[in-house]
């Protein structure tokens, strides 16, 4: 059998990669993506997750998604689909859901229910 | 206050640019973030108040949290010990609410340097100094900060002596960790409130070191 | 040595161990870099439920957690300095005593 170490490595093991300088911008965060944060926190506390099954889903979306969404597009992401593991909503509520929040305005404070 | 996302000199009170927010067009993400909160909201798991009041707790911790503790470490060497041998305890110790965080502190030394990087995702010690820097989270830092320490700390302007040892901690599993840097010199009789202004997050991340004092 | 977990034998702090070079299909926090390299105990830090069961949502055994040091020049071929160091976090099931 040829050398499996590399065929079995995983996009997220990044450790030793070659890879460019650092980028030292920063950002604040987003009310929307704290949000994403606070809901990691109490789904977990609420017992329907771990980091680890988070972590899992993450890895799961592959290296496309580490390059082309942002860190909290992937934690919402990963998020849902714990809380859909875990049986907490279907994914028929989630889509009436969004539907609803779509319908509601354009920008996301015109999609918040006040 | 509305953001200008135009004018880059409208800047956050820590001095960095505000995120686009809510008066952008809805993403899909934002979407799904305003589903999944209202599910869990309506399903009882959660409430509004508990969001905001996460929201609240994360926006308070900050690396003013970290800075507290290494200057009581320099000033106080029953505490710096308490502090080598359970960081999460001495955080507590001092009041800061670290939730389930399990903390190491490393001690930097004359002869020694310590980095903390998390090379399989981007754990960090939140619970005590806020989340994480942008770069912290970046392949660049994952990737390099382990195999080639002394060239990343380069690019943040530390330039270590061959004599120094560095030692770089991957954040692989449970434990999270937090630099105790090395007390500056000129700093002999200065107050423990006026020594945490020299402390950097960077300083302890590993990836800096405190200010000299003015 | 029994540990707070009953009859399994710990490593002590300073003993030689290696790596397991396994390749699994899933979510492990052992990293790539570190597969089949040789480092030192640097200490037992306390039992902790498995990750790689966590991660599934199925029932997670205790394993006890190591931080392990490894010599960059034992990591790397190319270290900026070989006698700087890499501590990580590693399970026991994924340590061999050398």
């Amino acid at each position: 059998m040829s050398d499996i170490s590399e065929t079995a490595r995983r996009w997220h093991d990044m450790g030793g990669d070659p890879a460019g300088e650092i980028n030292f911008d920063e950002h604040d965060f987003a009310l929307w993506e704290k949000r994403v944060d606070a809901l990691m926190i109490l789904g977990s506390a609420r017992g329907h997750f771990t980091v680890d099954g988070l972590r899992r889903a993450l890895e799961d979306m592959g290296p496309e998604a580490f390059e082309t969404m942002s860190y909290y597009e992937r934690w919402i992401a990963s998020v849902n689909q714990n809380l859909i593991e875990a049986g907490v909503y279907s994914l028929e509520e989630l889509a009436a859901k969004m539907e609803e929040v779509q319908a509601r305005g354009d920008t996301y404070g015109a999609a918040q229910d006040v | 206050m509305p953001h200008d996302h135009h004018d880059h000199d409208h800047l956050s009170p820590s001095g960095h640019p505000f995120r686009e927010d809510n008066d952008t067009p809805l993403s899909y993400w934002q979407c799904m973030e305003i589903a999944v909160r209202e599910l869990m909201i309506e399903k009882g798991e959660v409430t509004a108040a508990e969001v905001a009041d996460q929201i609240g707790a994360m926006d308070s911790r900050s690396p003013a949290n970290g800075a507290a503790v290494v200057a009581r470490a320099w000033t106080d060497p029953a505490f710096k010990a308490r502090l080598l041998e359970d960081a999460s305890a001495a955080s507590k110790e001092m009041g800061f609410d670290i939730g389930p965080l399990n903390l190491i502190a490393v001690e930097n030394t004359a002869d020694t340097h310590n980095l903390i990087v998390c090379t399989l995702c981007s754990c960090y010690p939140r619970n005590l100094l806020g989340l994480p820097p942008d770069w912290y989270k970046t392949r660049e830092y994952r990737s390099r900060a382990v195999r080639e320490p002394r060239a990343v700390l380069r690019e943040f302007g530390v330039d270590l002596p061959d004599d120094v040892t560095v030692r770089v901690h991957d954040s692989t599993a449970d434990m999270r960790y937090v630099v105790l840097p090395a007390r500056p010199d000129g700093t002999d009789g200065m107050e423990e409130a006026a020594l945490a202004e020299l402390v950097t997050r960077d300083s302890m991340i590993g990836t800096g070191l405190p200010k000299s004092p003015a | 040595m029994a540990t707070p977990m009953g009859q399994r034998r710990m490593f002590e702090p300073g003993t030689q161990v290696t790596v397991k070079r396994r390749y699994p299909p899933g979510h492990v926090r052992t990293p790539h870099y570190l597969r089949g390299k040789r480092g030192v105990i640097e200490r037992a830090i306390r039992p902790f439920k498995n990750p790689e069961q966590l991660a599934y949502g199925v029932v997670a055994e205790e394993k006890l957690l190591y931080r392990v040091r490894f010599e960059m020049g034992e990591v790397w071929p190319d270290a900026e300095r070989p006698t700087d160091t890499v501590d990580a976090e590693i399970y026991e099931h994924w340590l061999v005593k050398v």
